[in-house]
């Protein structure tokens, strides 16, 4: 019996050894500075040319070489690896809810996050139009051609998406729009509460109509907009602006155009330095210096460069050719915040799954 | 009955205490972490997360295709198997290197390139729709998808064993006036079931789970084409940790169950034709 | 008789042990068509389009695609953890094979399931157990933290979540095979006299050979083409912590699709790898 456990012993030991050879500890090069950009999928192209920019600018002024390591995937999935614990130092989201999580579950920045930069922390923002087939076959115009007999609209899923999300809510608010007149006051006043009401049941009824039409619900936003170009699958896909224009410079502007609806809705992708990674890692300085380089002329420049609408006005005007005016609401004006937004339409048991006839009610 | 039937041959304890350590550091304290998580939820919530009527029509799904593509696999997989050890023809060592190609092949990329072909724009696609089949967005595609990533599995199971099936056994039998028929059932399939028994299992077991090729292929539509991984994916996405540990665990329980019986059923089986050789 | 399979084919059919019917030969002609049917629509259309993807833009483009440095990072960090995962999970492969295969224990059938789990475990949900237990709100993440010791989206947990995946694949080759052949062959050498370890390589590895060349391949095949799992754990630091797998999917959603499929086709050259193994082992043989 004892040689039984001697072998057992050294069975143990061998495979804790074969254990710790995959451990490590994650070594830092000192010689210069390295940042972390844990950002979405559509801003791959905006921070390739971005970064090298502030890499160039920070070298100048600062005489320090710095490396900027970029992380991209869908939005919510990388505020989950924030909280679980990705070594951030700034974080560049499609939707406040992602980094207002990214705060109350994992704590890793202050509260007041999105005061502390201009215009809602958001440096440019974008909105969601329509990608239709060349030379627009079907006669998509505006919101209510969506759900003519026929069509097929094309649009990833909101509970994975965080593109899907802004889709959602423009199509909710289009129609809250035209019932109310655009006048969103309404929404507050005690007053016209039925009125409201009616609307919201309107609205609820065109965004249940809207998805009957759905064929696909793709996890993202890039995989939605390839099975509507390569797969030719529908005669619309809702997208974001940026990624409809670059995906007419990628994928041809012999195949696909854009249809500006009457209304849309303001989205504003913030960003965050994340408070308890630069105080570690000592890179606070240089993690603010990046953010601040988006809001002026250069960072402008290349956010329009890349299909982003920018803060900026001058920088709009070089490029109102690109960027259509149309009405926009946003998120605080109609949904009341991110937060009360999540709880009503995408958590558990919310609208989309009702939509769907599922989901039975959380508690 | 002790706990082994003594034998003379050695290295038991070394080879089990390794594996069952090794088992234990590698599987068991991460499932654990699973279990654990799934736990600090009620009771109450845990059955309203797990018996979701989505959740109730993803498990048909998952459950269902994977069991039809095992079963496709395990009838195509034992044909390519033998085709490959028994004949001789132009390409045979080329199409047996590439039987592994599902597993080393990103399963993205698997699920882009079979939507590629299945869709109606595709090459295959485009034939099937004048019959008014659709694979790319349908069910249909979800089978298509666990079937090519499932394939390695029985075929990589079957060779070996049919390799040993002994070729003269079968000339012998063929001699004393056996039908064709009577040689296979006999002869062959004995020495293949085991094998061809365990790649079934297996890719049964990884259909249940796959997730990156099924999601491009399957439209994943609620309560039609969404699979139970997804709808884990679902809840993460909404920090949702322990709905998904929820989701989780039943997959892991019912996958469990139904490995546990195939492998008990082999076990039974092999106990019988050992004992019906003596 | 004519057009019929001519004399000397029918000699030769009837020349082989046990193959004397022309039924045998259109039983095998079946076979052949059926499987290569089988796999035409199922893996060769898929391959096909992968290769034809990643040529679109001639030769040239194609071999550009290997220049960039996040790729080269990429096809390194996955030959890394390959060169970790594989080795181990063969050793443990045939431990557990022999142990199972060869002895009569109880509780057999429960150890060769759980053995099977991470097969039937999704993707996911392996990367997830990870982050459980090593991410900032894991069991032991605030150690972790501490300690400066980082597992997930790092190396280490990479190599972990793909270890979970793979885990299976040796031992589930070896143990069917190993339990069909039996215990005589052993039996014998070891009465005569030999160790456990010449036992081994000298009456058993002879015997299992094809199984663990199978079981290994798999293992490495499944261990460099890993998605899911990684992707949970990996945090997709460009150049760092993404695999070939992780990178092919970041070049697609670059509409970068000649750069990505061209990383995936570069997998494809497992088979070649294959090829080499099959003919070595086989050459050994002789």
């Amino acid at each position: 019996m004892i040689r039984f456990n001697k072998q057992l012993l050294l069975a143990a030991g061998l495979g804790l050894m074969t254990l710790l050879a995959g451990c490590g500890k994650s070594d830092e090069s000192s010689g210069r500075v390295t940042l972390l950009n844990v950002s979405y999928d559509p801003t791959r192209e905006l921070y390739r040319e971005f970064n090298e920019s502030f890499s160039r600018r920070w070298e100048k002024e600062h005489h320090q070489r710095v490396t900027i390591k970029q992380s991209h995937a869908g939005s919510g999935s990388q505020a989950r690896a924030v909280i679980d614990g990705l070594d951030a130092d700034v974080v560049t989201l499609a939707l406040a809810y992602d980094i207002d999580s990214i705060q109350t579950k994992g704590k890793r920045l202050g509260a007041d996050w999105q005061k502390r930069l201009p215009d809602n922390s958001s440096p440019y923002t974008s909105t969601i139009v329509f990608l239709v087939r060349k030379g627009n076959p079907k006669q998509i115009k505006d919101w209510p051609d969506l759900i003519r007999d026929g069509i097929s609209v094309v649009t990833p899923n909101p509970k994975t998406s965080g593109g899907a999300r802004w889709n959602y809510l423009a199509a909710w608010g289009s129609v809250l729009r035209t019932e109310l007149g655009g006048d969103w006051s309404k929404l507050d006043d005690p007053a016209s509460e039925q009125a409201v009401a009616a609307a919201e049941k309107k609205a609820e009824a065109y965004v249940s109509a809207l998805y009957t039409h759905v064929p696909v619900l793709d996890s993202g936003a890039r995989g939605a907009t390839n099975t509507f170009v390569q797969r030719e699958i529908g005669d619309v896909l809702l997208a974001w602006e940026n990624e409809a224009l670059l995906a007419i410079k990628e994928l041809g502007p012999d195949k696909v155009e854009v249809v500006v609806p009457s209304v849309s809705i303001l989205a504003e992708p913030p960003v965050a330095v994340v408070d308890t990674v630069v105080d570690r890692r000592g890179t606070r300085q240089i993690a603010e210096a990046y953010l601040k380089y988006l809001y002026e002329e250069p960072g402008q420049e290349l956010a329009a460069k890349h299909y982003f609408r920018p803060r900026n006005t001058a920088v709009l005007e070089r490029y109102k050719e690109q960027f259509p005016t149309l009405e926009l609401f946003t998120i605080d004006q109609v949904f009341g915040g991110w937060k009360a937004t999540h709880e009503q339409h995408f958590a558990d048991g919310a609208m989309f799954d009702r939509i769907y006839g599922g989901g039975s009610k959380p508690k | 009955m002790s706990f082994r039937q003594p034998s003379i041959l050695p290295g038991f304890g070394l080879t089990l205490g390794f594996s069952t350590f090794f088992l234990s550091a590698i599987i068991l304290v991460p499932l654990a972490a699973l279990v654990m998580k799934t736990a600090t939820m009620g009771w109450g919530d845990f059955i309203r997360v797990v018996t979701d009527p989505r959740a109730l029509a993803s498990y048909r799904l998952s459950f269902g295709a994977s069991i039809l593509a095992a079963t496709l696999n395990s009838v195509f997989g034992f044909i390519i198997a033998w085709t490959l050890v028994r004949y001789e023809f132009p390409g045979r060592k080329i199409i047996d290197a590439l039987i592994d190609m599902p597993f080393a092949l990103p399963t993205a990329v698997s699920g882009i390139a079979l939507t590629a072909v299945f869709a109606e724009n595709g090459w295959i696609g485009q034939h099937l729709a004048p019959f008014g089949i659709k694979v790319a967005y349908t069910w249909i595609g979800v089978v298509v998808a666990l079937t090519l990533i499932g394939l390695p599995f029985v075929v990589r199971s079957v060779q070996p064993a049919i390799a040993e099936v002994q070729r003269d056994l079968e000339d012998a039998a063929e001699t004393l006036g056996a039908g064709r028929f009577t040689i296979f059932r006999r002869i062959v399939l004995p020495t293949v079931f085991p094998a061809l028994a365990t790649g079934f299992t297996l890719a049964f077991a990884r259909a249940v789970g796959e997730y990156g090729s099924v999601i491009f292929i399957a439209g994943n539509l609620p309560m039609r084409t969404e699979i139970t991984p997804l709808l884990i994916v679902i809840k993460l996405e909404q920090f949702d940790y322990k709905g998904a540990a929820a989701l989780g665990f039943i997959m892991l329980t019912m996958s469990f169950v139904m490995l546990l019986s195939i492998n008990l059923l082999q076990a039974w089986s092999r106990r019988r034709i050992v004992a019906g050789a003596r | 008789m004519a057009g019929g399979p001519s004399k000397e084919m029918l000699a030769e059919i009837a020349s082989r042990p046990g193959r004397d019917t022309v039924i045998s030969s259109v039983v095998k002609y079946i076979f052949i068509l059926l499987s290569l049917g089988f796999l035409a629509a199922l893996l060769f259309a898929p391959l096909a389009t992968v290769f034809i993807t990643a040529l679109s833009k001639g030769w040239e483009m194609y071999f550009e695609s290997f220049k960039d440095e996040d790729t080269l990072a990429a096809i390194k960090l996955t030959l890394t953890v390959a060169a970790i995962v594989v080795p181990t999970n063969t050793i443990f492969g045939i431990a557990a094979a022999w142990a199972i295969a060869k002895f009569e224990f109880r509780g057999k059938s429960f150890l060769i399931t759980l053995i099977d789990l991470p097969i039937a475990v999704s993707p996911v949900i392996s990367g997830l157990v990870y982050v459980l237990l090593f991410g900032a709100q894991g069991w032991f993440g605030l150690w972790l933290q501490e300690h400066d010791i980082s597992i997930i989206f790092a190396v280490p947990g990479i190599v972990l979540a793909t270890m979970f995946v793979t885990f299976p694949y040796v031992a589930r080759e070896l143990i069917p095979l190993m339990q069909q052949l039996g215990n005589d062959e052993e039996e014998a050498a070891i009465t005569l006299g030999a160790g456990g370890l010449m036992t081994f390589f000298h009456v058993t590895l002879p015997k299992i050979r094809w199984g663990l060349v199978y079981g290994v391949i798999l293992c490495n095949a499944r261990a460099m083409g890993e998605f899911g799992a990684v992707s949970v754990v990996s945090g997709h630091v460009r150049g760092l912590t993404t695999t070939m797998p992780l990178h092919v999917e970041i070049l697609y959603n670059e509409y970068n699709f000649v750069g990505s499929f061209a990383v995936a086709s570069l997998l494809t050259l497992l088979a070649v790898l294959t090829l080499i193994i099959k003919s070595l082992v086989e050459m050994k043989r002789k």
